[in-house]
């Protein structure tokens, strides 16, 4: 399982960067090959670096509570670029409620504090085979 | 006693019993990986009591910043809040007040932090969603709406544009007849751990540092009540690091703040009296009380005998502490409260000056009017019940706490070192040599808690099957169109003539040197909108393109 390629993302103002970098380093050590965006990009700069990337996922950290707003947009910003088949998963401090409207909306797995980062890793396994 | 006395009590009564009961590890330490020895005894203690300890209200410090601490008045209790609108935020703040808070903290939404207005595309989705959104002067006169600016203190949790929101807070005060010389609180306005752990940063760092001294020489003479700069571990030690680099860091920044504010012609013990800091506490409770004393022994020294500071105000670490965010859990959150109410009794415990607790609620959402009213109780709890404000420095003499106080004070010191190695703070997180090491330390510490050497109660031990919690609070998401409106109104209103004329003045300050705070304080009156300043400055100055590794 090797040679997948992963975006890791700060969409939006959120300064919060310790659980993306943090996945970002446990996929790597999982062998993915992991791009990471930096602070403060917005669902179209997140977009076209996946698609410069050409990436197979794009896994995007939000603390700031601006979930429902953004994270559509990068799902519609993939579909517009014909990335439809991009794996897009999501972690932060997202209340239980809203994962369900996000899921609907195209975001395939929402992880929460507290998940352990293999959680994550395993899933992306699971749905994409390097 | 010698030690000759702890070899024998190792020898005949130690040995006999692990070679019946083995300990639970092979090793142990604290939270952030001290070793922890089995057993500290009177050896532990500093042989020259004066110079490492000395007496509370004199240098260095150890024991405390004022001769009676909390005998004479308690800490403030003042509870970081704000969300959704000035008009919300405002009601917060008076039910806080009216529950025996004694302080105001205001926590203001990314885009404010950031320097856009509410109607900035970049502002979409996040607008009152972390904090309060301010535009305007008038959002500001909203949200102290019937609080007197001469009675409260208001501690304010903004950086890159701090001029702005200061300036704004005078302004309010003036409209409310508080001049400015009497106004009381903080602006958080530390830049460079912005670069390194929270990410609110707008521009470069050096016309960053220039307004950060420029407010510093404003306030020396207009507003000589204000803490110009809270020189911040908090979100250092958030974004993983250890409590030794937490100290380290923090006082690394400070140095260059001072030394910046020295370079830019301020005598040191004219701004250095306004200087204070922000601390985390977490979960060990000996390794924090350590922490908060060694960091006070060391600055202490650092302005004395490097800076040459002959004012004792100036010697004085003065701080504010909030206990943990990312210790918090999303899983079984009532646990959080007991974790809040160990790592509140360690900043007691070690001295703090103001101290807000977290929510039990924090992991999931922004707290509700309920936890945050458990989270204040506890400090008051600790203030009235615990015992911990009777005396001072209530740990002194701890034969492990005193140790844990030179281990840390040597860590953070060598930590010191190595940034001026690199020549100073600045280039330091510009080299990402803060960053890497703050990461390394967030990667080890998740590593642990996966592999399970380090225990997390209810999320790797100890788990339940949960119900998804209810009644957390959400922030109505069309704020931002009513943000947008409000904004409207204000510049229908306003003389747009004198805007024009108040930010080409900000323009020439900033192209000439003179004081920024001048000409920001006529553009705030003049209600000139907060990212309409901030732009004219990133029109000069540019914005800081971090390079991201991780």
């Amino acid at each position: 399982m090797s040679n997948i390629r992963i975006l890791v993302a700060k969409p939006g103002l959120d300064g919060h960067d310790r659980g993306a970098k943090v996945i970002a380093r446990a996929f790597r050590d999982a062998g993915f090959e992991v791009i990471y965006t930096g602070l403060r990009q917005t669902p179209d700069q997140v977009c076209e670096a996946a698609l410069q990337e050409d990436v197979q996922v794009v896994a995007l950290s939000i603390l700031s509570g601006a979930h429902n707003t953004l994270l559509p947009k990068v799902v519609e910003g993939l579909k517009a670029r014909g990335m439809s088949d991009v794996l897009v998963i999501a972690g932060g401090v997202i209340p239980e409620a809203d994962i369900p409207g996000l899921q609907a909306a195209g975001v395939a797995a929402v992880f929460t504090p507290g998940t352990p980062t293999s959680a994550a890793i395993e899933f992306v396994q699971g749905r994409i085979s390097g | 006693m010698s030690t000759d006395a702890k070899s024998r009590w190792e020898r005949e009564t130690l040995a006999p019993a692990l070679a019946k009961s083995p300990e639970r590890k092979a090793a142990f330490t604290t939270n952030s990986w001290i070793p922890a020895d089995r057993l500290y005894t009177p050896t532990e203690l500093p042989a020259d009591y004066e110079f490492k300890l000395g007496f509370p209200g004199e240098y260095p410090f150890t024991r405390g910043i004022q001769p009676t601490m909390y005998r004479g008045r308690l800490w403030t209790m003042r509870q970081y809040a704000g969300f959704g609108s000035a008009e919300e935020s405002n009601a917060r703040y008076k039910f806080l007040l009216g529950q025996g808070q004694t302080g105001l903290s205001v926590a203001f939404d990314l885009p404010t932090q950031i320097g856009y207005d509410s109607d900035s595309p970049f502002a979409e989705g996040e607008v009152g969603k972390v904090g309060v959104a301010i535009d305007t002067l008038a959002d500001m006169e909203t949200l102290f709406d019937g609080i007197p600016l001469d009675k409260v203190s208001t501690s304010m949790t903004i950086n890159a544009p701090a001029t702005v929101l200061l300036a704004m807070y005078i302004a309010v005060g003036e409209k409310q007849g508080v001049p400015a010389k009497k106004l009381a609180g903080t602006v958080q306005n530390d830049i460079l751990k912005e670069y390194a752990a929270r990410g609110t940063y707008i521009y470069p760092p050096g016309p960053s540092m220039r307004l950060i001294t420029d407010l510093f020489a404003y306030c020396a003479q207009a507003v000589p009540g204000w803490n110009t700069i809270s020189i911040s571990g908090y979100h250092i030690r958030e974004a993983g690091s250890t409590a030794a680099q937490e100290v380290g860091f923090t006082l690394g920044n400070g140095i260059a703040y001072v030394e910046a504010a020295i370079k830019a012609g301020l005598p040191v013990d004219r701004f250095a009296p306004q200087l204070s800091f922000f601390f985390n506490a977490h979960n060990d409770v000996f390794e924090e009380v350590a922490k908060f004393r060694a960091a006070r022994r060391l600055w202490a020294r650092i302005m004395k005998e490097r800076f040459g500071a002959t004012n004792p105000k100036s010697w004085q670490l003065r701080f504010h502490t909030q206990t943990g965010g990312s210790t918090l859990t999303a899983q079984q959150p009532m646990n959080n409260v007991v974790r809040v109410a160990l790592q509140a009794f360690s900043a007691v415990c070690g001295g703090t000056q103001s101290l807000h607790t977290n929510s039990m609620d924090e992991a999931l959402a922004l707290p509700s009017e309920s936890s945050v009213q458990v989270a204040l109780r506890t400090q008051q709890i600790i203030a009235y019940e615990s015992g911990a404000a009777e005396t001072v420095d209530p740990f002194g003499g701890s034969y492990y706490v005193e140790a844990l106080t030179d281990q840390i004070e040597a860590g953070a010191q060598a930590y010191i070192e190595k940034i001026e190695s690199m020549g100073g703070a600045v280039r330091a997180i510009e080299a990402g040599y803060l960053q890497r090491e703050i990461q390394d330390a967030a990667y080890r510490y998740q590593r642990e808690i996966e592999s399970g050497e380090r225990i997390i109660v209810g999320v790797n031990k100890f788990q339940v099957a949960e119900e998804p919690p209810a009644n957390l609070l959400k922030v109505d998401p069309s704020l931002g169109v009513a943000q947008a409106a409000k904004i409207a109104a204000v510049k229908a209103q306003r003389d747009g003539q004198a805007v024009s004329t108040a930010l080409a003045a900000i323009r020439t300050a900033a192209l000439e040197g003179s004081n920024l705070m001048v000409p920001i304080l006529a553009a705030v009156k003049a209600y000139a909108t907060l990212q309409e300043i901030c732009d004219v400055l990133r029109a000069l100055w540019g914005e800081y393109e971090p390079g991201e590794a991780f």
